[in-house]
């Protein structure tokens, strides 16, 4: 007797996007994200798209306060945010670099929209590898960084953002200008990363250039809920809402770095903190996570690998 | 539920002149117009002026699909139209609009809708006329069940159209429709859907569009699948973007009335 398996069918298919740009000279690298008729991994029920891709965060200021292990490493080169960007890439073989602008936070440095986009612009020369741009969070100000980020990336398809239902028109009409793609941000909630996808694709963003940012909540500080809305999220698309049928960003080096038990336990042998970042991460890349931004290079090595591993190949842990 | 929009019909006279005049610009915009009103599919229907439908389907298939990618609802009362217009779709996977429940008829329909693999709406009626109540649409919706089953067509496949009546002529009719929507998911597992061509409920009576809108929402609410309709009707159509949402077919967002126009098939 012959054993069938039960295969899942879905009806629809999650939208693939283009992320970089190659320019004549450096040949910068681009990646595609999305793509996926099925669950996670589960390659058996259908074509499950590309893989995920795993970058990682570069802050264009220096950290005040960081845990040991992320200053012991990224101590030499935090600085300079276009050296330790080059690190990312060459060193620790980040496919993609998130470069976070908190120095353009008026209450912090209130960097220049001008100096930020420059920053941008000399990242992704230095790396050779596409670049996500985030804002420092304060809208009004965000509205004109992003939008010089736009203009002086023009062409080289950077995923800027975060946008949310609130402040979404400026940097998005930027970005579709600019040919960039936006993030869509909603606070862990499936109605309200809904409603932005809605409005972006009313404003005429089309869906090849949205990439969903369902907000990461680290280990033990929201995981389970980030996860179930991306769930949701992948399987209300996969069944055919078409407004989320997006790739969707995590930003785990960020908010796992941001748990008390990250930052303490033992500082030889096993890093608690990387062990922290690299368990947020392989969480939620079974949620659906397409991008995942990492900040520890070890976390980052150990993730990459897990993915190969789920995607059916050597175990080299 | 879905909206086919029955704009592109021979029997509105800008339709029928356009295909008089082989005139494609009228077609297409209606096309494009009712796509961006939230039509998930376009009846197209050469109308009853047209001398030989099989020669002018074609040509609609091809006016239309130049324009949108939306599927097609191929409407014509004989056979050869249809299949002139399901050789002449290039994009998505069609509806054939329609087949009597009369078994020599319905293993013709069935066959055609199956080699070219398309979905088939089949009226519960037969020569004999209309059904009287649930029970008799029910009755006429078994043997399609059947028929299909026995052919090796998919049920879930089938749109199974109940019969609207108009109300002022037949008002017993419209509680009936409702009873049978309910129950012709009880046929089979995995069952047929279910469709109605709206317009009909309040053909000849004054405050048309309300008659509509309220029978939408109560058909939705009995389980409908899909209705043939007016979807330049805006309010209509927003009733319909409320009721996926109240049915917990989509969901929720603050721009649920925008998001009705990005409905995927299905």
């Amino acid at each position: 007797m012959s054993f069938e398996l039960h295969r899942e069918k879905f009806p629809c298919r999650i939208s693939e996007v283009e992320i970089g740009a190659g320019v004549a000279g450096n040949g910068q690298r681009f990646l595609q994200v999305g793509g996926a008729s099925t669950l996670p991994f589960l390659s058996f029920d259908g074509p499950s798209g590309h893989l995920p891709v795993i970058g990682m965060e570069v802050w264009d200021v220096v950290p005040e306060l960081w845990p040991a292990p992320l200053e012991n490493i990224f101590g030499p080169v935090a600085g300079d945010p276009v050296e330790w960007a080059r690190h990312c890439a060459r060193e620790w073989g980040a496919e993609f670099i998130c470069l976070r602008l908190r120095g353009a936070d008026p209450e912090l440095s209130d960097a220049s929209p001008e100096a930020c986009a420059t920053l941008a612009r000399d990242v992704l020369d230095a790396t050779g590898v596409p670049l996500v741009v985030l804002g420092c969070g304060n809208d009004a100000k965000d509205n004109v960084v992003l939008q010089k980020v736009s203009e002086t990336c023009a062409g080289r398809r950077c995923l800027i953002g975060p946008v949310t239902s609130d402040n979404y028109r400026t940097i998005a009409a930027a970005a579709m200008v600019n040919g960039h793609l936006v993030i869509a941000q909603s606070p862990v909630d499936v109605n309200m990363q809904k409603q932005i996808c809605v409005l972006l694709n009313d404003l005429g963003v089309p869906q090849t250039q949205i990439v969903m940012d369902p907000t990461t909540g680290g280990l033990g500080y929201g995981l389970e809920y980030t996860y179930s809305v991306m769930e949701r999220v992948r399987l209300a698309a996969l069944q055919g809402e078409s407004s989320l049928a997006l790739p969707m960003i995590v930003f785990c080096g960020f908010e796992a770095w941001r748990a008390k038990e990250a930052k303490t336990g033992p500082t030889d042998g096993v890093v608690q903190g990387v062990a922290w970042e690299a368990l947020t991460a392989g969480t939620l890349l079974q949620a659906g996570a397409d991008m995942v931004v990492m900040l520890h290079p070890e976390a980052t090595r150990v993730v990459r690998e897990h993915v190969k591993v789920l995607a059916g190949g050597e175990m080299a842990l | 539920m879905i909206l086919i929009g029955e704009r592109i019909n021979g029997l509105f006279r800008d339709v029928a002149e356009a295909i008089q005049a082989k005139n494609p610009e009228p077609i297409q915009r209606l096309a494009v117009t009712q796509t961006e009103a939230g039509a998930t599919y376009l009846d197209i229907n050469t109308g009853p002026a047209v001398a030989d439908p099989a020669a002018v389907m074609p040509w609609l298939v091809k006016t239309v699909e130049e324009v949108v990618d939306t599927p097609l609802c191929i409407d014509a009362a004989k056979l050869p139209a249809i299949e002139a217009g399901l050789k002449a779709v290039t994009k998505s996977r069609p509806i054939i609009n329609s087949t009597i429940a009369e078994r020599e008829q319905l293993e013709k329909y069935l066959t055609m809708a199956r080699d070219y693999g398309a979905y088939l709406i089949a009226l519960t009626m037969n020569r004999r006329g209309v059904s009287r109540d649930a029970a008799d649409r029910l009755a006429m919706a078994m043997e399609i069940v059947v028929t299909a089953d026995e052919l090796g067509f998919s049920v879930s496949d089938l749109f199974i159209d109940p019969l609207v009546l108009p109300v002022n002529v037949g008002q017993e009719h419209a509680v009936e429709v409702l009873e049978t929507i309910r129950q012709i998911k009880t046929l089979a597992d995995p069952p047929p859907r279910t469709v109605v061509g709206l317009s009909n409920v309040s053909q000849g009576c004054p405050h048309r569009l309300l008659l509509n809108r309220t029978f939408a929402s109560m058909a939705m609410a009995s389980g409908l699948d899909a209705a043939i309709a007016d979807v330049f009707d805006t309010q209509l159509v927003e009733t319909v973007a409320a009721g996926r949402v109240l049915l917990n077919k989509e969901i929720y967002s603050d721009a649920f009335l925008q998001s009705v126009k990005k409905m995927s098939p299905k």
